[in-house]
């Protein structure tokens, strides 16, 4: 990289922190609690990049109905506990852990269903193909969403109100909610065990491998086809639970939801450098910070501006992302 | 004579528009070791490929152990004990060493795997002392010693090996054509070896096939084709 641009690159991001500190010295608990928003935003959007990061890095494409899983998720989740609250199921935890079940094994068979139809009949035809067929799938799912449940956005009424405060400044007290913080948690735990799963098991060590050297992978008896299809299925299941939490957090949903959030998690995913999981979960978390503070000191309207422009001018600075690989590998 | 583990026949291949393999006739005994020599791009690594069904034998018919394997997927066939240290070594690079081996057990579920890896190790000591640095940072030498170690750990009842000496220096190609002849020996292993070094393939080999241009223009024992006054113009001036 040339100097002048590593350069400016620096000032920009020394820019950033020094106004960060600015905000946080001069309105301490409001700061704080864009952060803590900011945080758990963040975290639903991770979620959903590493969806899009696992499929880029097996099949070197980007998975565009993705977002529309997510949506399907959203969808199937509201489903369960409307279901679950008139079949008489009282206790909050209990209801969360059947709903996020059930459209996580529901938005799992989704996920399946995009690589069956849209991908694998594909497989060594020209790129551009499965893209089209993918697109295809993304218009498809959204349709079939608003047919069968109706265009309007859907409303739910907060299942965990209440919180606690930190810092109880006169002015301002910075909330934690019962929400966010379950958000938060069960986006951790999820993360765990999928990376418990790409790191440690069989299963994950395919992918990896699959991911590495398709071809290699065959050759050591690994069934890449289904190899492949199980990665579209682990990518399903945390764009289920990226729906759910997005449910919780906002109480609202339509059909369209599917969009916006998939180019933001796939912003994530590039910005974290794509096909680095962790990379995801990181720009995940940038992008939500990156719209949560640009709402809350400049404007609300220009969020996803502010989003964009930052993966723009940070792709001209980190051309792979911020965990993106540029490792020497031996020929 | 019994069948043999590995018989081709009448066997073509092609990528895209262009036949590289033009009805190969090969037969690979149980407890043999056959190489198969010839210049570059004569499709000695397509007829190893094709064995394992990518890209697939468009005529032609592969017979492994008895029964027909032309049309099955890649990943069936693997599963037969057949394994492959292809060309270009294919090492995982972002693996470790050990997960590069563990990758190679995969197909036996982990049966026997403590007992094979000392095997690979006690083999190849270097992949030991690697055991925990990524594929990709290891020397050209050590990525073949990986490469056929992953492949002897699917414990494989033929191994398909292609040009496992390329780019390595003299000594090292000394110790990987000692410890094929030593698993030849001592395991009963049969191998199908593809070498561009043909006199030490074909002093190495029970016997060997010549492949020119996608079809098998001689055949015979080692000793016999290292005599052929055509091998030596063609294959073996000024390369030992």
């Amino acid at each position: 990289m040339p100097v002048l641009t590593r350069l400016l690159g620096l000032l920009l991001v020394l820019v950033v922190l020094g106004w960060l500190v600015f905000v946080f010295v001069t309105g301490t608990p409001y700061a704080l609690q864009q952060l803590v928003n900011g945080v758990t935003l963040g975290m639903i959007y991770g979620l959903i990049a590493v969806g899009y990061t696992m499929v880029y890095g097996i099949i070197g494409m980007i998975n565009f109905a993705h977002g529309d899983i997510f949506m399907v998720g959203a969808f199937l989740s509201l489903i369960a506990l409307i279901a679950l609250s008139s079949l008489g199921v009282t206790s909050v935890p209990l209801a969360l852990a059947l709903t996020l079940l059930f459209a996580a094994a529901i938005a799992a068979l989704y996920g399946w269903t995009v690589e069956r139809v849209a991908y694998r009949p594909l497989r060594g035809s020209f790129r551009l193909a499965p893209l089209i067929s993918a697109i295809g799938m993304s218009i498809t799912l959204q349709n079939f969403v608003q047919v069968s449940q109706g265009a309007r956005v859907k409303p739910m009424e907060p299942l965990l109100p209440g919180g606690i405060s930190l810092l109880n400044d006169p002015d301002f007290a910075v909330q934690l909610s019962w929400m966010q913080i379950a958000i938060v948690v069960t986006t951790l735990a999820v993360l765990g065990v999928f990376t418990w799963i790409v790191t440690r098991t069989p299963l994950g060590r395919s992918m990896r491998a699959c991911e590495q050297d398709l071809k290699m992978a065959g050759l050591l008896g690994i069934d890449t086809d289904r190899t492949i299809s199980l990665t579209f299925v682990l990518g399903a299941l945390l764009a289920a639970v990226a729906g759910l939490m997005i449910l919780l957090y906002y109480g609202v949903i339509d059909f369209y939801i599917g969009f916006v959030a998939g180019v933001k998690a796939f912003t994530a995913a590039v910005l974290g450098g794509i096909g680095s999981l962790p990379g995801a979960v990181l720009g995940g978390l940038l992008i939500g910070l990156i719209e949560t503070f640009w709402s809350a000191y400049f404007s609300v309207q220009y969020k996803d501006v502010a989003a964009f422009s930052i993966l723009v001018i940070a792709l001209i600075f980190l051309p792979t992302g911020i965990l993106g690989r540029a490792d020497v590998e031996k020929v | 004579m019994t069948a043999p583990l590995l018989s081709l026949s009448g066997v073509t291949a092609f990528y895209g528009a262009i036949q590289a393999l033009k009805g190969v006739d090969l037969d690979v005994r149980e407890g043999e070791i056959v190489t198969l020599i010839g210049a570059n791009g004569a499709g000695k690594s397509t007829l190893m490929m094709t064995i394992c069904g990518n890209p697939r034998a468009r005529n032609g018919c592969i017979q492994y152990d008895g029964a027909e394997i032309t049309g099955l997927p890649t990943h069936d066939i693997m599963r037969m004990r057949i394994a492959q240290s292809p060309e270009g070594r294919r090492v995982f690079p972002r693996m470790s060493v050990y997960e590069n081996l563990q990758m190679g057990a995969q197909v036996t579920g982990g049966r026997d795997f403590a007992e094979l890896l000392a095997q690979v190790y006690a083999l190849f000591p270097r992949l030991q002392e690697r055991a925990g640095q990524r594929g990709g940072t290891l020397s050209g030498g050590e990525q073949q010693m990986l490469a056929i170690g992953r492949a002897l750990m699917s414990r494989p009842r033929l191994l398909l090996l292609d040009e496992p000496s390329l780019g390595l220096a003299p000594l090292v190609v000394r110790h990987i054509f000692g410890a094929i002849r030593a698993l030849n020996r001592e395991t009963g292993l049969t191998v199908l070896l593809v070498e561009q070094n043909a006199f030490q393939a074909l002093r190495l080999a029970h016997r060997g096939y010549v492949l020119v241009n996608g079809a098998i223009t001689m055949a015979g024992s080692g000793a016999e084709l290292l005599g052929r006054p055509e091998i030596r113009a063609a294959y073996l001036e000024g390369s030992h």
